[in-house]
């Protein structure tokens, strides 16, 4: 009985972690500026869709050459532009006022460039890491349209206003990725092995079967979490992040650009998309559900707080190993008791579980205390 | 003050607001041609009951105005003799102009002495410069310094106002423009406030533009007076003018006058209209 309780907990727990990197997501943008972002999974979508084409890795049909040269010049652009504020913000220690012709024509340079290498290159398959490095840039460049176009002038507005933004920034995605790199399903290979490792052989009979897909995804999110965390409480950024997220109006007042802390935080959102989609994308294949993780987000997010990086972590995990266990050991229990049909248990569950949570402790497991002076 | 007198001493003042409308919303008008000057090392105080307009001017200075869908329609702001209306508050506060916003607005959910950190943000890494910074404003408010590791959403209102300010004073500014500072504190404390605003005055020479309803107290700490009404600047002065002045007493101080009055028998005063 242990050695299938064990296997199914450990299979949940990895699931969790997938949960948790697109809840992770949510969490950041709501951190920062109190929008509950509903956009995030069509941003996984979007970034799996990218690198699938990029990667090409089926024969299908191949994208043109003109997707390849602007995904190079974005990437170069990007390249560029986090180059020289790296530059500037800890080399030349100092930051003037912004120069925003030099940073134009740099980026207008740096585009040429990959634009060029691309040219060169012709059309084909990327490699893996120069795909995630242009997807990445691109991630990059859809937060500044999204600043630029909608954010923007939805300063301090309500936050359902904000909210039913980015519902139509969400369903704009959708549509639009897959206008850009058609709507067939596709493949993404991490080179990843297939088979399956047993663990624990000499314990349980049959030992225990795990995926190593899962495993190398709970390390990313592991890696995601420490140093997200470390951003958020200890850089100045990281704290002005928090600072807008309290209060718009007052973070203005001090001099924090609020435009600049959007940008960083959506770009920040969009690679964490990008690592949730990528992981997502291998395993069951890039095709249009996989923006419908979204919803699985949000119990985990109820769990664990909707302003906690931790608590991101742990509500997936706690979903993940509790949907699967419930499966299998809930729902035969439930079929003897009350004569059901059995079954689907995974898909409430989860809810379930954010439904009492929301009445007993609406801040979730990890969420910062609603502060009430009285 | 005639207008060439104005622009010749503008390179004297800090701040020159020159007959500025600001309109919220496309439709409702708060400001109707206010001017005003605050000269380099000085208290201005701006005084006026509530929605005369003393914060709708302190926010079209700083800028904060646009996010509040307000607009200033007409007239312009300077700063040192420079043109800074539809600039960013972000640039103000690189000007050195800040704002210290009615009701505190701390970050309440980071601590003391993270929300003083967040005010040297325009100042990037410069590490040696903000601890400089942090322990004089510890110096300035020693009360902060013990509850620097608290949130503080949860410190009394007395100690969000010190942390407002301090935040404030960590951007290395030569204007403050504070509002309402006495708003919700007991009187003691209010005192106390008023004092650090003062020495923060001498000895670190920085202007402030003050906004308050508390007219006694603003007037016995500010050297020079403005009072709105409905949007307009309808008296100034010294402030120890305004403080004999018998409108003043009567409207503003409650001393005007000797014994009970019926409503009927006070006389509006006249309102001595300004032009610029």
């Amino acid at each position: 009985m242990l050695g299938p309780f064990l296997e199914t907990l450990i299979g949940g727990l990895l699931t969790g972690v997938l949960y948790s990197l697109v809840a992770l997501g949510f969490v950041l943008i709501f951190k920062a500026s109190g929008v509950f972002n509903f956009a995030q999974g069509a941003m996984v979508l979007f970034a799996a869709l990218t690198v699938a084409r990029l990667t090409d890795e089926i024969d299908g049909k191949a994208l043109g050459l003109e997707h390849f040269v602007i995904a190079a010049a974005v990437l170069g652009a990007a390249l560029a532009l986090v180059g020289w504020y790296a530059w500037r913000e800890y080399v030349a220690r100092g930051s003037g006022p912004g120069e925003r012709r030099r940073l134009a024509l740099l980026a207008a340079g740096g585009a040429l460039i990959g634009g060029v290498i691309a040219f060169a290159y012709g059309k084909g398959a990327w490699p893996l890491w120069v795909a995630l490095a242009a997807t990445a840039s691109i991630m990059g460049l859809l937060a500044y349209a999204i600043e630029r176009l909608v954010l923007r002038h939805l300063v301090n507005q309500e936050g359902i206003i904000l909210f039913m933004a980015t519902l139509g920034i969400a369903n704009f995605l959708d549509g639009f990725g897959q206008t850009l790199w058609g709507s067939d399903i596709y493949t993404i290979n991490l080179g990843l092995p297939k088979d399956p490792i047993f663990l624990f052989e000499g314990v349980f009979p049959g030992g225990l079967l795990i995926d190593p897909a899962e495993l190398f995804a709970a390390g990313i999110a592991a890696v995601l979490v420490v140093v997200l965390a470390v951003f958020f409480q200890k850089t100045r950024v990281g704290r002005a992040l928090r600072a807008v997220a309290d209060d718009h109006a007052a973070a203005q007042s001090v001099g924090i650009p609020l435009n600049t802390i959007w940008l960083i935080v959506w770009t920040v959102a969009g690679l964490v998309a990008l690592a949730a989609g990528v992981i997502w994308g291998a395993k069951l294949g890039v095709q249009f559900s996989i923006s419908l993780i979204a919803l699985k987000a949000l119990p985990v997010l109820i769990l664990g707080g909707f302003t906690s990086v931790p608590g991101a972590i742990i509500g997936g995990l706690i979903i993940g190993a509790g949907e699967k266990l419930s499966e299998i050991f809930l729902a035969p229990i439930l079929v003897q008791a009350f004569d059901l049909a059995g079954g689907g248990i995974e898909n409430w569950f989860a809810y379930m579980l954010a439904l009492i949570f929301l009445l007993f402790r609406p801040q979730g497991l990890f969420g910062e205390r609603i502060i009430e002076r009285v | 003050m005639s207008v060439p007198a104005a622009a010749a001493t503008a390179a004297a003042h800090v701040i020159d607001v020159v007959n500025i409308e600001v309109i919220y919303n496309h439709v409702i008008l708060v400001l109707r041609g206010v001017s005003l000057s605050v000269p380099a090392g000085s208290i201005v105080a701006l005084l006026g009951g509530n929605g005369a307009g003393k914060s709708t001017t302190l926010k079209a200075i700083s800028n904060l105005l646009r996010t509040e869908r307000g607009e200033v329609t007409k007239g312009h702001i300077h700063c040192r003799g420079e043109r800074v209306d539809g600039l960013t508050p972000n640039d103000l506060v690189q000007r050195g102009v800040i704002q210290v916003m009615e009701g505190r607005h701390c970050f309440g959910h980071l601590t003391v002495e993270e929300n003083l950190l967040t005010g040297a943000f325009i100042h990037g890494n410069k590490r040696r410069q903000i601890a400089d910074d942090l322990e004089k404003v510890y110096h300035y408010f020693p009360r902060l310094k013990e509850r620097r590791s608290s949130q503080a959403g949860y410190t009394s209102g007395g100690e969000q106002q010190m942390t407002a300010i301090g935040r404030a004073l960590m951007s290395r500014p030569t204007t403050i423009l504070l509002d309402e500072p006495s708003m919700g504190l007991a009187p003691q404390l209010v005192e106390e406030i008023f004092e650090i605003v003062k020495s923060l005055n001498e000895k670190e020479k920085v202007s402030i533009l003050l906004a308050e309803q508390n007219t006694s107290v603003a007037l016995r700490y500010a050297h020079y007076g403005y009072i709105l009404e409905n949007g307009r600047v309808v008296l100034d002065g010294d402030a120890a003018a305004l403080r004999e002045n018998e409108d003043v007493k009567e409207f503003y101080l409650g001393v005007g006058g000797e014994g009970r009055r019926s409503f009927r028998d006070v006389k509006h005063y006249r309102r001595r209209k300004r032009w610029l």
